[in-house]
């Protein structure tokens, strides 16, 4: 076990008489990916810009690749990778010259820049528009050439702050996997994101962030038990045999919900085992069966019953929630 | 595609170095917006010729033309307008969090102001140089010699230094790029007219002519002219500062620094800390 990668103690930062961050600690260790979850205005990137030095914190301190963020910055700077939540490319530079610039700034021989930004401009699938200026970039190239540019130094803490926020759903899932890439290599993601799809898809940890304050942290599968039951799900082929099967699962299951119309009952359930169980009796019974599944309760069903109200209702989500379905 | 990620050594570069990429990434800016020039280019040839041709006639300066007179006082109010070129630039960086992108680097940030103030001035220059070569085409001269010629021209950019503080107070103060250009407007476009700089003062009314005497501008202006040779010293009846424009002119640009340089750094610090 190496010394956590980042690490927020305490953390608060007020603005006038407003808590926007109210005392947050967390650790995320070394190679992991931390999913900070929550609405807007919850607190997440002013955690993340307390953490990455752009804002000083009101009182308490954080840690990244070990260096403190109030009394080491520069440390701090040289060991980590920012992705700011709008995409902060020079738009009137190419996504060379936007690689050339920071590299730079980094103190990096030329060679390696250069060297360095073929490969990203090659990962990010940026080669063919590499001397094209950022303007003329579409929002996912954008975000893509943001990341390059974070990632021109290898830096081995990488902080994103809604990095997937009004992409569409294919941007998205490309972003997702390049993201993944990078964890396969061994940096250490800390992710903001208002997509619980998002946090359940990438995230080792979610922490749950609301008003400043953390409501709840765990792997994605312990904060879906804790939001209730999963239950079974099956789906009848005919209507017929409705109260034959429910009389079934009640051999399993004491609480069942029968939904007539859709042909399908719903058992509460520990598990995978007492799907396995009820799977195994309607096949003995003959009932015809078009589906049968376990559904876990998703993480918006998580957010809801931590906070009593929806995960967000912005603009942008309704869009990007339209765009998925 | 699983490579052993080899992470490079860093060695963050030096305050001059650093400043120094800032400076080459806003030129490259001017490089792919030629019509960010436009200020201090087409907009006071426009000036020189509409002022020239259209008041030249009827203005009277003594012991000269008046197109050898507008000159000096074209090129003092392009410098005075290089306080706009900071803040708008300074504003923009800001809202599009390109100083946060910065912010996050192991970089001394006082590299992103001074790359920002060195290129405005090289904005700056480019004006005054056009400004220069538009003068020599309508018959500006200078006719006092190399030594005080390039003196004046150090003049005015010691006198723009003065102004990049405070187009970074103003940068750093408002919000958006359009607020800077309102406010720079409203506020520095009547103080380059409230002076020496289109029109002699001689025949103000008193107490415009007392703000005129007084106003910085016009010493810069009275500077150049005098430096140049551009038309006779000023009246006898004219106030203080422009009988000895050439040191009021470097007082002024170090008073103008020394207050505007804190506030600026102060409000900087003040915007980038949240």
């Amino acid at each position: 076990m190496s010394a956590p990668a980042v690490e927020a103690i305490d953390l608060v930062k007020r603005f006038g008489d407003n808590a926007a961050v109210d005392g947050v600690s967390f650790v995320v260790p070394e190679g992991s990916v931390l999913g900070l979850l929550g609405p807007n205005g919850a607190g997440k990137t002013t955690t993340v810009r307390m953490l990455t030095t752009l804002s000083v914190p009101t009182s308490g301190t954080g840690r990244v690749a070990g260096h403190d963020i109030r009394k080491e910055p520069d440390a701090v700077r040289r060991s980590m990778g920012l992705t700011g939540q709008a995409a902060t490319v020079d738009e009137f530079l190419t996504a060379r010259e936007n690689l050339k610039l920071i590299g730079s700034l980094y103190g990096l021989p030329k060679k390696y820049i250069a060297e360095t930004s073929d490969e990203l401009l090659e990962r990010f699938s940026l080669t063919e528009a590499a001397d094209r200026t950022a303007k003329t970039y579409s929002g996912g190239m954008r975000r893509r050439l943001d990341l390059a540019v974070s990632l021109i130094a290898a830096p081995p803490v990488l902080f994103l702050d809604e990095p997937t926020t009004g992409l569409d759903p294919r941007s998205r899932s490309e972003l997702w996997e390049v993201l993944r890439g990078l964890v396969r290599d061994g940096t250490t993601l800390l992710l903001t994101t208002q997509y619980l799809e998002e946090a359940d898809n990438l995230a080792d940890e979610i922490i749950v962030i609301d008003k400043g304050r953390i409501i709840a942290a765990g792997t994605p599968t312990q904060l879906k038990d804790q939001a209730g039951a999963a239950s079974v799900v099956v789906t009848l082929t005919n209507a017929s045999d409705l109260d034959a099967a429910e009389r079934l699962i009640r051999t399993c299951s004491d609480e069942v919900h029968v939904d007539p119309i859709a042909r399908r009952l719903t058992a509460k359930a520990a598990g995978l085992g007492d799907m396995s169980r009820i799977g195994q009796v309607f096949e003995e019974s003959g009932i015809p069966v078009d589906d049968l599944g376990l559904k876990r309760p998703s993480l918006d069903d998580v957010f809801l019953h931590l906070t009593g109200h929806k995960a967000e209702s912005t603009d942008e989500t309704e869009t990007m929630e339209e765009a998925r379905s | 595609m699983t490579t052993e990620t080899v992470r490079p050594t860093i060695n963050p570069p030096s305050l001059a170095r650093a400043s120094m990429v800032v400076v080459w990434r806003n030129l490259i800016h001017i490089k792919r917006m030629p019509e960010m020039l436009m200020d201090v280019t087409v907009q006071p040839i426009m000036f020189v010729l509409l002022f020239a041709y259209v008041f030249g006639a009827s203005i009277a300066i003594p012991g000269s033309n008046y197109r050898e007179f507008l000159l000096p006082g074209i090129m003092a109010q392009t410098i005075v307008f290089s306080a706009m070129i900071v803040a708008i630039g300074l504003t923009n960086d800001l809202e599009k969090g390109i100083v946060d992108r910065f912010k996050s680097l192991p970089i001394s940030r006082a590299s992103v102001l001074i790359g920002r103030s060195i290129a405005s001035l090289i904005h700056s220059s480019i004006g005054i140089a056009v400004m220069a070569v538009t003068g020599l085409l309508i018959g500006w001269r200078i006719r006092n010699g190399v030594v005080d010629g390039v003196m004046a021209f150090l003049l005015i950019l010691l006198f723009g230094f003065a102004m990049i503080w405070l187009g970074i107070l103003v940068g750093s103060l408002l919000k958006t790029t359009e607020a800077v250009q309102g406010v720079m407007f409203t506020v520095m476009f009547p103080l380059t007219f409230l002076a020496n700089t289109f029109a002699p003062t001689a025949k103000m009314p008193s107490w415009l002519r007392f703000i005129a005497e007084w106003n910085p501008i016009s010493s810069l202006t009275q500077a150049c002219r005098n430096l140049w040779g551009n038309g006779d010293p000023a009246a006898a009846s004219a106030a203080w500062p422009l009988h000895h424009p050439v040191g009021v002119s470097i007082a002024w640009s170090i008073v103008l620094t020394a207050i505007f340089a804190p506030l600026a750094l102060r409000a900087f610090k003040q915007r980038s800390k949240d």
